[in-house]
């Protein structure tokens, strides 16, 4: 990475970034917005939601936009009608994997997967959907966990190792049975390494954590000094 | 081996007194023990056989020795007698001095126990498998008789770095772990990386369910894996290598530590490799047995002691690999190949095979066939030439219907597909892959459907759960399957699950997920009939399907 600056297309715009930028956020920054789930900037991109991927041309294959560096010469094309389908294939996965039901959810409203696909319009999903029943997760003073609702996307884990660097959150099992525990599987109550910090809570973009008796919306849109403040205050009482 | 500091030339010198050594035994038996015949009581008859020559009293002109695999898994315990490699099959201890009296002492083979089957080596080529069932893998002294650590010898000796990577590219050979990157231009993104020190890793982590080509390599032949390393270390200036092998197995952890600690004794491994000044050494690790950990970027952050995960690409491990520095990570069986290479020339091993996929592959050989067991063909060669010839196609009385190339995530090819050639592209063609070399026939037995559940089911439990077409979707693939076999299902599944499996494919992170729908979308492109006579007329060809619960019990 350095201070050279790259030209690439992206859906024919001709645009110039700093090399090493990732090809979602030289979209962003020159008006064209690729959706995501899993990415948030300012962690480090993890690939993992595929609903960002990009064509490139002169490659067959697809490229997840929040990992893959620009290069020179390079065009993107962000919107075509297999893109689409595929976005509103992972939406429907996603919808379908857990229980997700937007009327009884507290980020009703204010949830990226239901905009998601409000955007896309996904109005149902051509699988049978899958609802879970896992434990909710409510022992802590005001942080929730329900997994029930849980995408997988980890900013929460994320955020809690690069931002507050406690790495008190994390994942457990594999594949279909991935779950986010505390330390080792505690109970968010019992988890000794937890500041309470409620970054997870904010950086969630479904309604997996979140803060009791707080409206999502207000947690999720915050600014992070008054955050900050108001955790304190938290702690004083 | 008292020795502990030797020269190049010492070598050399290994070899000529073992050769005499083996010289003075006019007959030397080979009893396998390697993991497919040690169940079977392969221990028992290498005792019995080491009683009967003392016995007989011919345990001057007579070797038993403990060996590796000569392939012939299905007719274990097997027992191979030089010279002439006699092959006598299902050897108990009882027969043992029978066939040591007759044989040994009296020079005439017992010919109603030799293994029959001439077609199983006539079109194999072993080349990785050069020394499996003839030398004792836990003495580095036979292999060393064999030629071995001579390349090793001929590089320090003779080659720089980049000659090896020159010659390594010549050869063409592609890497055996499944994606078939062109090994040699691997090693030369490694060498010209800039950053130090430099890692090698050596995959065996031999994750799908029947296969066991590597597990085999490693029990009968360690230490040409540990060469491969050695000669990989000198061409891209390495001085540590992990060797990345399951705890599943336990016979070929032993044999390695064996040899490990062999070629330590030997300055073949440590700071001053054979007064050279080169300076190389190899660690085991070990998986804790998911199949993910043998992906490329997993296999890393196991290595590093962290959740086997993959990881986007780039960065290439080439350039950011363990603990982000340049990482070549190489399949055992590759490694394998490697020694040859250099003794006989890129020239040479490009010969072999077709001009675009170099050289042999190693091949687990299941499922209904006569013959199962492992081998070593030329790329290239016809799957009907591995299915009936080595094969020796299907049990009497059954029907051949299709045969699964690549292993869970590989593709189920009909028998119209018999004439296709082995290799890398013409079988990426077809939908299936190279993968780890798991070849399963299918009879008319089989019910493709429930096949396609099968290895769905084994993917859905391997999945890693870092993106979502593999761990929401594959998921979703299986319980549709389920209605399919249950009767519950209507025709739109099916395109269902060709969209869902079209998009895993394309969609996933990692090559787990991009292959792990091959076996749907195979068995979709080519037998969709048996797919339609489930859901339309609730009937199974091979009486699979539609069974109670309490039935399969």
């Amino acid at each position: 990475m350095g201070d050279a600056i790259v030209t690439l297309k992206i859906d024919g715009v001709e645009v110039h970034v700093p090399e090493g930028t990732m090809i979602l956020k030289a979209a962003k920054d020159n008006g064209i917005i690729i959706p995501t789930l899993c990415n948030l900037e300012g962690l480090t991109p993890y690939g993992g939601c595929r609903l960002c991927l990009v064509e490139i041309s002169g490659s067959p294959k697809l490229f997840a936009a929040c990992i893959t560096p620009v290069s020179s010469g390079m065009e993107v094309t962000t919107q075509s009608e297999k893109l689409k389908e595929y976005r509103k294939m992972a939406v429907q996965l996603l919808l379908a994997e857990k229980s997700h039901v937007c009327s009884v959810c507290v980020a009703n409203d204010h949830c990226e997967l239901q905009s998601l696909a409000n955007e896309l319009g996904v109005d149902h999903t051509m699988f049978e959907r899958n609802f879970t029943k896992e434990e909710i997760d409510s022992t802590h003073d005001f942080l929730v966990i329900d997994r029930n609702r849980c995408i997988l996307c980890t900013r929460c884990i994320r955020v809690c190792d690069e931002i507050e660097g406690v790495h008190t959150l994390d994942l457990r099992m594999r594949g279909k049975d991935a779950q986010i525990i505390m330390d080792l599987d505690n109970k968010w109550v019992n988890s000794c390494s937890c500041t309470s910090c409620r970054k997870c809570a904010k950086v969630c973009p479904v309604g997996a954590i979140y803060i009791e008796g707080e409206p999502v919306g207000h947690t999720k849109h915050k600014e992070i000094a008054e955050f900050i403040t108001e955790r304190r205050q938290r702690k004083c009482k | 081996m008292e020795a502990t500091s030797l020269n190049l030339a010492d070598i050399q010198k290994i070899a000529e007194q073992e050769v005499d050594f083996e010289r003075a035994y006019k007959y030397r038996i080979n009893v396998c023990c390697s993991s497919g015949c040690v169940p079977l009581g392969a221990l028992k008859v290498l005792k019995a056989f080491e009683d009967a020559v003392k016995e007989l009293g011919v345990e001057k002109e007579c070797k038993v020795a403990r060996t590796g695999c000569p392939g012939t898994c299905a007719v274990g315990p097997a027992v191979m007698i030089e010279p002439g490699d006699y092959l006598y099959q299902n050897v108990t201890p009882e027969k043992a001095r029978e066939i040591v009296r007759d044989h040994v002492v009296l020079g005439l083979p017992v010919k109603e126990m030799l293994y029959k089957n001439e077609a199983f080596y006539k079109k194999q080529q072993r080349l990785v498998l050069r020394n499996a069932g003839k030398i004792d893998p836990q003495r580095i002294q036979d292999y060393i008789a064999m030629g071995g650590y001579s390349a090793i010898v001929k590089c320090l000796a003779t080659m720089t770095p980049q000659g090896v990577i020159y010659e390594v590219s010549t050869s063409g050979l592609r890497g055996r772990g499944g994606a078939g990157f062109p090994t040699g231009q691997k090693w030369g993104l490694v060498a010209r990386a800039h950053s130090k020190p430099k890692y090698i890793v050596a995959n065996l982590d031999e994750g799908d369910p029947g296969v066991f080509a590597n597990r085999t390599l490693a029990e009968a032949d360690p230490h040409a894996i540990l060469e491969g390393m050695l000669i990989a270390a000198y061409a891209i200036g390495a001085e540590k290598g992990y060797l990345y092998i399951r705890s599943e197995y336990p016979l070929a952890i032993q044999t390695l530590q064996k040899a490990i600690a062999q070629a330590r004794s030997i300055s073949l491994l440590g700071d001053n490799i054979l007064e050279t000044g080169f300076k190389f050494d190899v660690e085991l690790r070990f998986g804790a047995g998911a199949f993910v950990a043998g992906e490329e970027t997993a296999i890393l952050a196991s290595v590093e002691g962290r959740r086997a995960m993959p990881r986007p690409r780039p960065p290439y491990p080439a350039n950011s690999g363990l603990w982000g520095k340049p990482t070549l990570i190489q399949n055992v069986e590759t490694l394998a190949n490697i020694p040859l290479i250099i003794q006989n020339g890129g020239v040479w091993f490009s010969k072999i095979g077709t001009p675009r996929c170099t050289g042999t592959k190693c091949f687990s050989l299941t499922g209904k066939t006569k013959n199962p067991g492992l081998i070593e063909v030329p790329m290239g060669i016809t799957l009907r030439e591995v299915v009936f010839d080595i094969g020796g196609g299907v049990p009497e009385g059954r029907k051949f219907k299709a045969v699964l190339v690549g292993g869970p995530s590989g593709g189920c090819l009909p028998d119209t597909l018999l004439e296709l050639p082995v290799d890398y592209d013409s079988l990426t063609r077809v939908g299936a892959i190279m993968g780890s070399g798991g070849i399963v026939v299918l009879d008319d037995k089989s019910c493709m459907v429930d096949t396609a559940k099968f290895f769905t089911e084994f993917c859905v439990d391997e999945s890693c759960g870092r993106c979502t077409p593999c761990r929401a979707g594959l998921i979703r693939i299986k319980e549709i399957f389920d209605g399919i076999t249950q009767g519950d299902a209507r025709v739109e599944d099916i395109t269902t699950l060709e969209k869902a499996g079209v998009y895993i494919r394309d969609a996933s992170l990692c090559g787990l997920g991009q292959t792990a729908p091959n076996p749907v979308l195979t068995t979709l492109r080519y037998f969709k009939d048996e797919y339609l006579e489930h859901i339309q007329d609730k009937k199974c060809r091979a009486g699979k399907c539609f069974k109670n619960k309490e039935e399969e019990v």
